[in-house]
This record gives C-alpha cells, structure tokens and sequence, in this order.
C-alpha cells in the first residue's frame, strides 16, 4: 500500500478533528460563560425526532476528550498501521466513528442521541474486525455488535418511554421534568431499559465480556474507542439523564450495586491476564465501574468526581494503550511472559508507561490519585442502611488495592525481571513522532496531578456543571487534603496491592494461562443455541417449494383478510345499480373462461387462447363502466401480451404433466376457492359502502390547473406523475433485465411451429405493410389528444408497438432484422430522462419536481375528420412523451429479444 | 341481482382460478395464474372508486366537476399503470421461465422434477 495514501487518508481524518477543535475553542467563551449554543431543525416532527444539537459544559468536555484524543490517534495510527494494513478503510471508519462520538455528545434529541449511539456501535463493529482475516477480529467484532446493539435497541425502548412520560424527546424538556417522570408508573421499565443501553456499552457486568474480545483491533482503536470515548458513551449518558432519572431508590440500587461489582470483578481479573491489551482493558473495565458507582451514589460531589475520573482515565489509559501498541509494534508480543526488562530497551517508552502506570494505580503526584481520593471519599458519604455502612468503603479499599496490584504486574513484567524473549531481535524505540501522542498525554497526566486547579479545575467546573444541570457543590482540587480517612485508605490500598502483587508474584500465580472468561462461553453457547434453534426452523419452513411457500401466503393473506368481515357492518347501506344483459353476458365470459382455464389449463395453447378471450372480456366491462383509458390499455396489452406469452411457449413444454398428489390438489382448490369467495366478499362490501374521495379536487382543477380535460390522463402525467416516473422506471427495468437474462441464451424451441418461416406468408406481409403506417398515426393521434380524449402516452406506446411487431413478424425474419434495430436500450434511457428533464425544468420556474404549466397552441390538423384544435401544449406534453419513448422502447426490447432468440449459431 | 354483485362474484371467479394455476407445480401455469390474478386486483382496485357506467371522467362543458356526474378517475389513473407494469411483470417471468427450463433442464417450479 502506497504511504502517500496512508497520509492523504490520515490527513484527513484528523484534519476533521483539528477544525472540530478549532471550532470546539471558539464556542468556548459562550460555554464557559455559562451559556449553552444551541442548534435545531425539525427532521421528522412527526414522531419528535429533531436534528437538535446542544453544547453545554459537559458535552463541550467531552468533544474535547473525542476530538482531542482523535487528532493524536489519527497521528499514532498514521506510524502504527503496516503497510499493507488499507489506510482509507482505517481512516474513514475512524472519522465516522468520531463523527458519531460526537453526535452522541452534542445531541439535543434523545432520539436523535439514539441514532448516533448505534453509529458508534457500527463504527466500532468495523473497526474491531478491521483485520478481518482473522477469525478472533471477526468473531470479536460480532460480540461487541451483538452486545451493544442489543443494549442499543434496549435504550431506544427507554427513550420512547421517556418520550412518552415527558411528551417531548428534547434534552432540556426532559432534564427538566425530573418529578414528572420518576412519579410516573413507566419510570422504572424506563430506567431498566436505559441503563442496560449504557451497562452493554460502558461494559458494566454482567455485559463485561465483550471488551477484552474487542481487543483484537488494532491498538489505536483499542487506545481510542475501548478505553477514552466510545465506551464513556454508557457513563456519558447516566451522567446526561443523571438530573432527570437519578436521585430514585431505584436508580441507586442498581446502578451503585453494578458499579460496585464491576469495579471488583474487572479490577480482579486484570491481575491476572497475561495479555498486555487484556490487562488494559480488564482495568478498564474496572475503571468504567468505579466512574458508575460514582454515578449511583446520586450525590452532587459523587457526579464530579466522576466526571473527573473520565477525564482522568481517559488520559492515563489511552496512552497505556498507545504504549501498549509501541511494544507489540517493536518486539511482536504481548505476551507478559514473553515480554521482560524492556526498560533497558526502550527507557522513553518505559519511563512514560510507568507513569501512566502509577496514575492508574492511584499514586499520589499522577492525575488518577485526585479522583481517587474523591472517589474514597463519597464511599464514607453513602446513605445506606446501618451495619452496612463500612461494606462499600472497604469494598473501594479492596478494589483499590486490585489495581495497584495489576500496575505493578505491569510495570514489573514489561520493564523489569529478566530479558525479553521476542522473535524480532533485539528492541528498540518507536519512530520519533508515533511517540509525540504519549508524551503529551503523560504530560497531561503529571500537570494535572501536580497543578489541578491550574490545568483542569475550569474545564472540570464547566464539564461537571452541565452534567449537574445545577449550581456546583463547593469543593476543592488539591493534592494535600491533610489527614483524613480518605488518605488512610488509599495508603492501606497501596500497601495492600504491593503486598498482594508480592504474593501472587512469589506463589506463582501470574504465571498460569486465564481461562476463558463465562460471559464468553455464556454468549457462545447463547449463540450456538439460537443458531441450532434457527437450523430447526429453518428446516421445517424452508422446503424448497415454492407451492407450498405459496400456500402459506395465500392462507395469511386470506386470514388477515376476513379480519376484515369480523367487526360487523362489513355491507353498508349504498343503492346498487340493475344489471343489463351485457353486464351478465360479461360476467358469464368470465365464469365459462376462467372454469375453462382452471380444468383444462395442462393444454397449454388453449389456455393462453381463453386467458385472452378473459382479457377481453376485462376490456370490454372497462368500457361499460365508463373507463375508455383502461379499456384501450387492457386491449393493446392484452394483445401484447398474449403474443409475448406464445413466444416464450415455443421454449416450453406444450403441456403440463398431470400432478399426482390429489390431496394436495384438495387442499389448492379449497385455499383457492377461499381465497376467490373473499375477493368477492371484499369487493363487494366495498361496493355497498359509501364512498368518500378526495378525486372531485382531481375533477375540479384538471381543466384549470392540469390544462386537460381528460382527468386520469392529467392525473398520470400532472398530479401523480412522480408515481408515474417511478412506474416507466420499473417497466424500463424490467426490460434490461429480459435484455440481461437474455444475453448468453441458446434454448430450444420446444414446438415444431417455433421457427417463423424465412419467406412470410403473402397475406401477412400486405397487411403490415399497410398497416403500420396507419398504426404510427393512430399512436400519434392517441399521443396528441391524450390531455382531453382517450389516450396518452401508455396507450400510444402500446399501439406503436403493436404495429412496429405486425411489420417485423409480418415481414419475415430477414426483414425485420433489416429494418428494425436490435437495441432498443438506448430508448429507455432516453425516456427516462425526457420524463426527469421535464420535471426538473419545474425547479428553473421555482416549481417543485413535476409541476407542468398550461399554455395552448393552435394545430390546424384535421385526423379522422375531427378537428384536434387546441393541443394543450402543457409541459406535461414532455412528460408524457418521456412516458411514451420509454414504454415503446421497453416493449420493444422485450418483444425483438423474444423473437430473434432461437437462431443458428454464429449468426447472433 | 346487481351489477355490484356481478362485478364482486367476477373478481371472486377470476381471483379463485388464479390463486389455483398460482398453486400450480409448473413454471408456465403459474404465470397464467399471476395473470388471472392480476385482472382480479386491477378490477378490485377499479372498484374502490366504485361503478358509475357512463360516466367517463372526461370534462364536459356545462356539466359540474363533481363525483356525482363522473365516475372517479383516481384508481383509473392507478389501475393504468398496473396494467402496463403487469405485463412487464409477465414479459420478466416468461424469460425466466424459458431460461430457468434451459438451466434444469425442467420447467418444474422447483427447478427439478418430482421423484417419481
């Protein structure tokens, strides 16, 4: 892969973040102020979904954190990626992951949050199987969709039903109906639903399981996704609906308790994995809970800090990750068994992870220890009930102690203990500019953790404020709060976490290989068993029958038509009309024809023959009932149509073999007869109720606005003419596809009378010569008159084709191959676009898509005695020739390809 | 009995012998099926704007633009298109079939014949 690609598509990327960031800094005087930019159009008001955004404090620090953090791992990734690693791939799912991160941020429409939240999941599924040649990636990728999107969908039912208690799915509304909708009976389904959005996505147990799996992608994205912002999207949001849902019974119980237990859970088995990025990312999960007790708790104080800790971890760790990535990059391991005494290799590297180390320890002088300590310090202020009062403290303690144990395991088996025993030789550091992002966040790491309130206390106010959506509880950011039981507790959770790293270290405990983790094994076995269960559906659905597939439509569509007869009153009160002699001779053509067809369809000539003796009769009851445009349609398609079905029976069996299966036949004919006894039934209740219609706005302003007095011509071409362009669209579609099906064809006739005779028949050959000049004008003439009589650009087509096909099948194959093109492609195109071109010349008039004008002009043409007079020369016309090209063309192409298909070799 | 009845029991007809050639196990009859049933669905959809013989939505002078003196042009217009991209419908499935025969070697709707 070219570098210039990579650089190009890198520049990219991170040139979005840059100018986010310049934009960020310069809304920053209106945040900080205190106000709050807001931005809103109405998407689809409907449902409530706007395109609202909204910058208060702390989504400003979090675009900070998504954009800030993204331009150094567009830089980081820029030396990381290997040269045959796709760079425009990476890149752009990065920049859309970021570009989703920060609508989550910004949203101002919980809705709208929603679909930026499962743009994240997306961009997360791509990126962790960006190797995608590996199974690990692939599968890993699948679980995290699998488990956030799930969460994801989980948060959607929330926010409807929050929408539903507020009556509005905008932020400020709800953040301000806190009572309102804690007082509602749907708040705790809400809330369960809500939170298991953002504990599958923050990876909170018992939803931990996917993170360390996404650990197969590649380390920026491991660095920048599953450790500073995408999984901060689940504490992101309990932090954003903190005012509206915490504050309950409810809300403290599960999410303190869940924290707590991911707290512990992740801290514990970070311990012991013998996987660098596993370790990172069991810690992160550990650091995730803390940062959701925090959130649990309900206090104001507990909001802040840990609005803190995300910042804070979000440093710390992404430069872990990073120099997790430098060491994979530079020995080809990560294996801690493997990997020993690099400091000696690589001191800059070593000493700037060491650093990041004791911060995610909690050591004092690093950014972790000041929210730790306010961390410990909440623990003591929990309201809870007498007796217990010590268990979330010394839980903390505890938890406390775990990480400073998996640090030091860090710390001492990457840098410390021995030689390294990789495979490509001997270490070195990275490339000068892969190191520049950890640098800067270590640098970040060590002011903040010596000079708080100078580097972070106003960002922190301004983050932790809009969070709060309150005024601030005072407190102080300091490194020496003087002795106090906090202290005390972080001293005893260093002690105890070198202590117990000592321990483990001496047994040799850190040595053994982790076993795979249950919720792994749950969620395959989860997996396995939804697949096996689909297999057994599957199975006994999918027959590969197509009548049976059929069968079972036929019987739905019938059962969810009756529904139709249950609610009573299916037959209303409207007169019906006396039927006349030609009505029931119609009637009995139909009857007599469709029996004729039922029995005797394995006879298969005379079935097309009756078909079309039915179609007629169709035509001719379109006449009766006062449809002249439908009647002349049904006539020239039923023709067509008929000689387009004797073609392609000339390459099939000239009858069916009898089936043998009569209980089967049963079953048909009964569905069958259902199936034609509810038509009728529906029909006719249609029939007899009274009709309202929104047509007489058709019929009172074709003339004046359509410019035509033929209402449903003006209706095709003016009034639905947008449906009308999809509908050629379609027809011209379907006759590429013959076009395409066609292309490699040889089969053969099936009938002796299938090869049409090189020397016509005299007779035949007369007639089409004279008719097809009297057929163009005929078209011609249905074409003009179209707007006010009879006609139009359907009709005309279908007659034009009519005569074209009489001329070529009249004039034997030698002439048609002489006369008539064998492509006919270029038609439809063309329709298409006379029928687009026509609309748009509406937009150069300020008109929406398709709006025809009406000027009249006079043609002095007289046609079959009758004076066309006026031809509306309505822009319309234009359209309906777009109509007219690109039905003929279609047809044509269907019809040529159809008949030239069977020829001798070489010929074609 | 009415002309609405007759209209109905002739939809019924022609969807009853449609459903049943749709039912059918070879590749030709059921696209005679289809076709019976698409006369059956344009004719139901003809009849939502209700039967009004003689009416034909052609504007007249001196004649009021109402419902009460034209039949309604709205599922006409409809019920036009229908036909037309019906029989597009029909031409696509007739080359299939022919070329789904090449392909097995059979024009069973399965794509191969029944064991015996």
């Amino acid at each position: 892969m070219p570098r210039a690609g990579r650089a190009t598509s890198a520049a990219l990327a991170g040139g979005g973040a840059v100018l986010g960031l310049v934009a960020l800094f310069a809304l920053a005087p209106t945040v900080f102020g205190g106000d709050v930019p807001r931005f809103s159009v109405p998407w689809l008001p409907e449902i409530g979904l706007a395109f609202s955004l909204r910058l208060d404090g702390f989504a400003w620090m979090f675009a900070l954190l998504v954009l800030g953090i993204g331009a150094l791992i567009v830089l980081y990734a820029y030396w990381y990626l290997a040269d045959d690693d796709p760079p425009q791939r990476f890149f752009a799912s990065l920049a859309l992951f970021m570009g989703a991160m920060l609508g989550v941020v910004v949203a101002g429409n919980l809705l709208l949050l929603v679909v930026f939240w499962e743009l994240t999941s997306i961009a997360s599924f791509l990126l962790i199987g960006f190797w995608n040649g590996e199974r690990a990636a692939r599968r890993g990728a699948r679980m995290a969709l699998a488990v956030t999107g799930a969460g994801g969908l989980a948060l959607l039912a929330g926010v409807l039903m929050i929408g539903r208690i507020v009556g509005s799915f905008e932020l400020d509304v709800v953040l301000a109906s806190a009572a309102q909708i804690q007082a509602h009976p749907l708040y705790l389904p809400a809330l369960v639903c809500v939170l298991l959005g953002a504990f599958t996505k923050s990876a909170q147990f018992p939803f931990h399981f996917w993170l360390p799996h996404a650990m197969a992608a590649p380390t920026p994205v491991s660095a920048y996704l599953h450790s500073a912002t995408m999984v901060k999207c689940g504490v992101f949001l309990l932090a954003r609906l903190h005012p509206a849902l915490a504050g309950s019974e409810e809300w403290f119980l599960i999410v303190s308790s869940v924290g707590l237990l991911t707290l512990l859970v992740g801290a514990f088995i970070a311990i012991f994995q013998q996987d660098l990025k596993g370790l990172l990312a069991y810690s992160t999960i550990s650091h995730l809970g803390l940062i959701t007790l925090l959130f649990g708790m309900g206090t104001e104080m507990a909001l802040v800090a840990g609005v803190f800790h995300i910042l804070n971890h979000a440093t710390f760790k992404a430069s872990l990750f990073m120099a997790a990535g430098i060491i994979d990059h530079e020995t080809g391991t990560r294996d801690f068994r493997r990997l020993n005494g690099l400091a000696k290799y690589m001191p800059i590297t070593a000493a700037l992870a060491i650093a990041a180390s004791l911060a995610m320890a909690g050591v004092p002088l690093f950014n972790g220890f000041l929210s730790k300590e306010m961390f410990l310090t909440e623990t003591l202020n929990v309201p809870t009930v007498a007796g217990l009062h010590l268990l979330i403290p010394g839980l903390a303690v505890l938890a406390a102690a775990f990480s400073v144990a998996y640090s030091i395991r860090f710390i001492h088996d990457v840098f410390f203990g021995g030689e390294p025993k990789c495979a490509n030789g001997t270490p070195h550091e990275p490339p000068r500019f892969m190191r520049v992002p950890v640098e800067v966040l270590v640098l970040i790491v060590l002011a903040v953790g010596l000079l708080p309130n100078l580097t972070i206390g106003e960002l922190l106010a301004v983050g932790a404020q809009g969070a709060l959506n309150a005024p601030l509880p005072e407190y102080k950011l300091a490194i020496w709060h003087g002795f106090n039981v906090p202290l005390l507790m972080s001293v005893i959770g260093l002690v105890g976490g070198v202590a117990l790293w000592a321990f483990l270290h001496r047994i040799g405990a850190l040595r053994a290989d982790p076993r795979a983790s249950f919720g792994k094994r749950a969620f395959d076995l989860g997996l396995d068993l939804l697949v096996a269960g689909a297999g057994v559906i599957t199975r006994r659905l999918e027959s590969g029958r197509l009548p049976a597939y059929l069968a079972w439509t036929i019987a739905a569509t019938i059962l969810a038509g009756a529904v139709a007869f249950t609610a009573g009153d299916a037959f209303g009160p409207r007169e019906t009309l006396p039927a006349g002699s030609g009505a029931w001779a119609l009637w009995a053509v139909v009857l007599v024809g469709t029996l004729a067809v039922a029995i005797g369809f394995r006879q298969r000539l005379f079935a097309v023959l009756v078909v079309g003796a039915i179609g007629l009769a169709v035509s001719l009851a379109f006449v009766f009932l006062a449809a002249p445009d439908l009647a002349l349609t049904q006539l020239m398609v039923e023709t067509l149509s008929i000689l387009l079905i004797l073609l392609a029976l000339r390459y099939l069996p000239q009858s069916s073999p009898p089936e043998r299966a009569p209980l089967r036949k049963g079953l048909h004919a009964v569905l069958a007869l259902a199936g034609g006894g509810l038509f009728a039934g529906l029909a006719y209740a249609m029939m007899t109720q009274p009709v309202t219609s929104i047509s007489e706005y058709f019929l009172r302003t074709s003339q004046t606005e359509g410019g035509g007095l033929n209402v449903v011509n003006v209706i095709i071409v003016d009034y639905r003419a947008m449906d009308t362009l999809g509908e050629i669209a379609v027809v011209g579609i379907a006759a590429l596809i013959i076009a395409a099906l066609l292309q490699n064809a040889r089969p053969q006739p099936e009938a002796a009378v299938a090869d049409s005779p090189a020397t016509p028949s005299l007779m035949l050959q007369l007639v089409a010569q004279w008719l097809l000049p009297l057929g163009l004008a005929v078209s011609l003439y249905f074409f003009l008159r179209g707007h006010n009589a009879p006609g139009g650009g359907f009709v005309a087509a279908l007659v034009l084709v009519g005569a074209v096909f009489l001329q070529a099948m009249g004039g034997g194959r030698a002439l048609a191959e002489r006369q008539f093109p064998n492509d006919w492609t270029a038609w439809i195109g063309w329709g298409l676009l006379a029928a687009t071109v026509t609309g748009l010349g509406a937009f150069a008039f300020g008109h929406p898509f398709l709006t025809s004008s009406t000027p009249y002009i006079e043609l002095p043409v007289p046609v079959f005695g009758e004076w066309l007079g006026k031809v509306p020369f309505a822009s319309a016309m234009g359209f309906d020739t777009g109509v007219y090209v690109t039905v003929a063309g279609s047809l044509l192409l269907a019809l040529v390809l159809l008949t030239r298909l069977h020829r001798p070799e070489g010929k074609r | 009995m009415s002309l609405e009845f007759l209209f109905a029991s002739g939809i019924g007809v022609l969807a009853a012998g449609g459903f049943w050639l749709l039912l059918r196990a070879r590749t030709f009859d059921v696209i005679l099926g289809l076709t019976l049933l698409s006369y059956a669905v344009n004719l139901f959809l003809f009849a939502a704007g209700r039967l009004a013989p003689g009416r034909t939505p052609l504007l007249k002078d001196g004649v009021a633009p109402l419902l009460a003196n034209y039949s309604d042009p709205l599922p006409q217009a409809l019920v036009l298109t229908a036909i037309v991209i019906s029989m597009a419908m029909t031409a696509v499935l007739l080359v299939m079939a022919v070329q789904a025969r090449v392909a097995n070697g059979s024009d069973h709707i399965d794509g191969r014949e029944p064991r015996a």
